[in-house]
């Protein structure tokens, strides 16, 4: 028996696009059919179909050439922008769609959480559904009823068992939903942005339900935008980018490719759809080094400043600015500077900088991203996710330079001492 | 579309994903390994077609019933419809009740797919469980239509005999043919929506080119074969008829209706896993 669980040989997707996307018309259909056996006969000579490295026209490569293995028990996460190819990669190993070239070769059984709730119905009561979609999901009926108390308690549904679904609040379906899938013992789970739902106690309590899958040696595919997640749940990732396989190895390096080509892709600033016809325009935020220096790389400990240039449209200032920057690591909170908490601006000229200093930057190794919003006068005047994002290395923090990274063991640095006492 | 090597949850089994290529056969171990999930959507079905409704399954008898009383009224004493000397209430009820289930498993069989479009882009299952489900599930409404019939044969004075299990065969018969249909029909529906308006218009069709309202006897003998051949439901109906209440036997008629209905449902079969694989980008 190998150790391996999942083998990936040069797969390929080749997607239909246009009016027409995946029709055919019923002539090509006929056709199609009627040489079908001869087409078969021919195939038998090679074996292989041909690799096909120009695309017909009016088609895409959703994927192209992608290969990679993932070990038995490995956790893996599966990063890349929207569209990228994969959740196209995940639907191929979850054999929903049929790959155009390639081969996957699968040791164990495939559970899939592609989206939490598929396969309920509305008119069904709870209970009947933890059977259904357990059935759906793969499970034997013996199998749904041992598990069933189990499922009922991790929901927290237990008054509500025999009240149709469609009765239920959103988060009472979403915990019912993951609990039922959560209880799926498949050697492989593959799991598709189950964890953007419910309540942040409820999603914390399956990724721990998930990272027990993991630990108890299944294999686990993740697909996520959230970074932080992914972080804490695989030590290795794939980066798929405009259906290629760009990267794959330790999360860590892989996340770190994937926010600098995101940052390099993001539009500027300034053409933002948030700041269209905004009275005020942010031009650009730079990250500046205790040198002054503008740079995406900042040390821990260091004396750092967020500089953000802007521009007033109507060519006068304008009053009572507040700046607040939100930093969001893989999508969890990390701090907010506010200008309100210390120094508004009663007045701010036409065209400017201003600049917030951190002294001793408290911030732990890892990648972090800003969301910018401005008021003038209360009123907000825009609001822009990721506005920039950028990078915390190792630094003078702590005396010894050593640090824990971002993720399950601290969120940031505390200035502290130890003392000693002989009483 | 894959090539299972085993299929169970009891061995870790190997599978493998390439390219779909040509025609590929039913893989029978697989469905039997998913019977469970089979059960579970035929369930599904039962449970939820009378949710949220007055009269609830009291529906599977309203539907033949008022079919018969109005096919009585018009066909029986207005036209004066021949019904082989069996009064033709009872001559029509046995005629409207295996119809109905055959048309109620068409409609439900070839919409499957698209009523789950959800299902069959999030999870891989045997994707012919859900045009089988919508075959399976009428069957219900027809056991309850069928202690009419008892009720309507004691009264009629038509003593149920042994040759009432006979019905067993019929209606095999005519799942075999409803599943044919059904997976030709659904498979094509995923690609073509024109299926979801013409299957009403097929259904009706139907009734009036099928002996229900009258017998089979009408068509001339030397035109049976061609008449099952076309409409391989005439043999069933007149079969079952016959089970029930003793009619002439079908012959001929049947043999055609076989022959054809094996005919659709191993190419039914052959179509469905064909565009299988293309089921979840195109619906």
């Amino acid at each position: 028996m190998t150790d391996i669980a999942i083998k990936v040989e040069n797969l390929g997707k080749l997607y239909h696009i246009g009016q027409f996307a995946g029709y055919k018309t019923i002539r090509e259909t006929l056709m199609d059919i009627a040489s079908a056996p001869f087409r078969r006969l021919r195939q038998t000579g090679d074996g292989r179909q041909k690799t096909r490295d120009a695309s017909p026209p009016n088609t895409i490569w959703a994927l192209k050439d992608v290969s990679f293995e993932v070990k038995r028990g490995e956790a893996v996460g599966i990063i890349g922008r929207n569209g990228s190819g994969k959740s196209t990669l995940l639907k191929i190993l979850t054999r929903i769609t049929a790959p155009t070239e390639g081969r996957v070769e699968i040791h164990g059984r495939v559970g899939s959480l592609l989206e939490v709730g598929t396969g309920f119905h509305p008119e069904l009561t709870g209970r009947e559904n933890i059977y259904l979609n357990g059935a759906v999901l793969g499970m034997k009926r013996d199998e749904i009823k041992r598990k069933f108390d189990e499922i009922v308690a991790f929901a927290e549904i237990e008054k509500f068992l025999d009240t149709p679904v469609k009765r239920y609040s959103s988060g009472m379906y979403v915990r019912l939903a993951f609990s039922v899938a959560a209880h799926l013992e498949p050697e492989i789970l593959a799991v598709d942005e189950v964890l953007a739902v419910g309540d942040a106690a409820f999603q914390k309590k399956c990724l721990g339900k998930m990272g027990n899958v993991a630990s108890e040696g299944r294999t686990v595919l993740f697909v996520s935008h959230n970074m932080g997640a992914i972080q804490n749940l695989c030590e290795s990732c794939i980066l798929v980018d405009d259906g290629k396989l760009v990267e794959i190895g330790k999360t860590r390096d892989v996340v770190s490719t994937y926010s600098d080509k995101t940052l390099l892709s993001s539009s500027p600033l300034i053409e933002r759809k948030e700041q269209k016809n905004a009275e005020f325009i942010i031009r650009a935020i730079e990250f500046l080094n205790s040198k002054g220096d503008k740079s995406d790389v900042l040390l821990a400990g260091e004396d750092v400043s967020i500089a953000l240039e802007f521009l007033c449209k109507k060519g006068e200032g304008l009053e009572n600015v507040h700046i607040v920057y939100n930093i969001t690591s893989g999508g969890d909170p990390v701090a907010m500077l506010h200008t309100g908490y210390s120094h508004p601006f009663e007045r701010v000229p036409a065209k400017g900088r201003i600049l917030c200093r951190i002294p001793r930057l408290p911030l732990l190794p890892g990648h972090y991203s800003l969301r910018v919003r401005s008021y003038s006068n209360h009123i907000m005047i825009h609001e822009i996710p990721d506005a920039a994002m950028f990078h915390v290395g190792e630094g003078p923090f702590f005396e010894s330079g050593m640090m824990p990274q971002y993720g399950s063991e601290a969120r940031f640095l505390v200035d502290h001492r130890w003392e000693l006492e002989e009483r | 579309m894959d090539k299972v090597q085993q299929v169970g949850p009891t061995a870790a089994p190997i599978t493998v994903i390439s390219p779909p290529r040509g025609w590929i056969p039913v893989n029978l171990r697989e469905l039997w390994a998913y019977r469970e999930l089979l059960y579970f959507f035929t369930w599904r079905d039962i449970k939820v077609r009378y949710k949220q409704t007055i009269f609830g399954f009291a529906w599977a008898i309203i539907q033949p019933l008022f079919m018969m009383i109005i096919f009585s009224l018009f066909f029986g004493t207005l036209a004066k419809v021949p019904s082989e000397n069996i009064p033709y209430p009872l001559f029509s009820y046995a005629g409207v009740l295996p119809w109905t289930l055959f048309a109620a498993g068409l409609d439900r069989s070839s919409n499957s797919l698209l009523q789950d479009v959800n299902l069959l882009q999030k999870v891989y299952f045997p994707r012919m469980l859900m045009p089988l489900a919508g075959i399976l599930s009428p069957l219900v409404d027809f056991a309850i239509a069928f202690i009419i019939l008892i009720g309507m044969m004691l009264y009629f004075g038509h003593y149920p005999s042994i040759v009432m299990f006979w019905i067993l065969g019929f209606l095999v018969l005519e799942l075999m043919l409803a599943a044919g249909i059904g997976l030709w029909l659904s498979a094509i529906n995923v690609e073509y929506r024109d299926i979801r308006y013409a299957i009403p218009v097929l259904i009706q069709l139907g009734l009036y080119a099928s002996p229900v309202v009258y017998s089979a006897t009408f068509v001339p003998a030397r035109f049976q074969t061609v008449y099952g051949l076309v409409n391989p439901m005439a043999g069933i109906l007149e079969g079952f008829r016959w089970a029930v209440l003793g009619t002439k036997p079908p012959s001929d008629l049947l043999f055609a209706s076989v022959a054809i209905i094996l005919v659709i449902l191993v190419s039914g079969a052959f179509y469905f896993r064909h565009r299988e694989k293309a089921f979840a980008d195109v619906a």
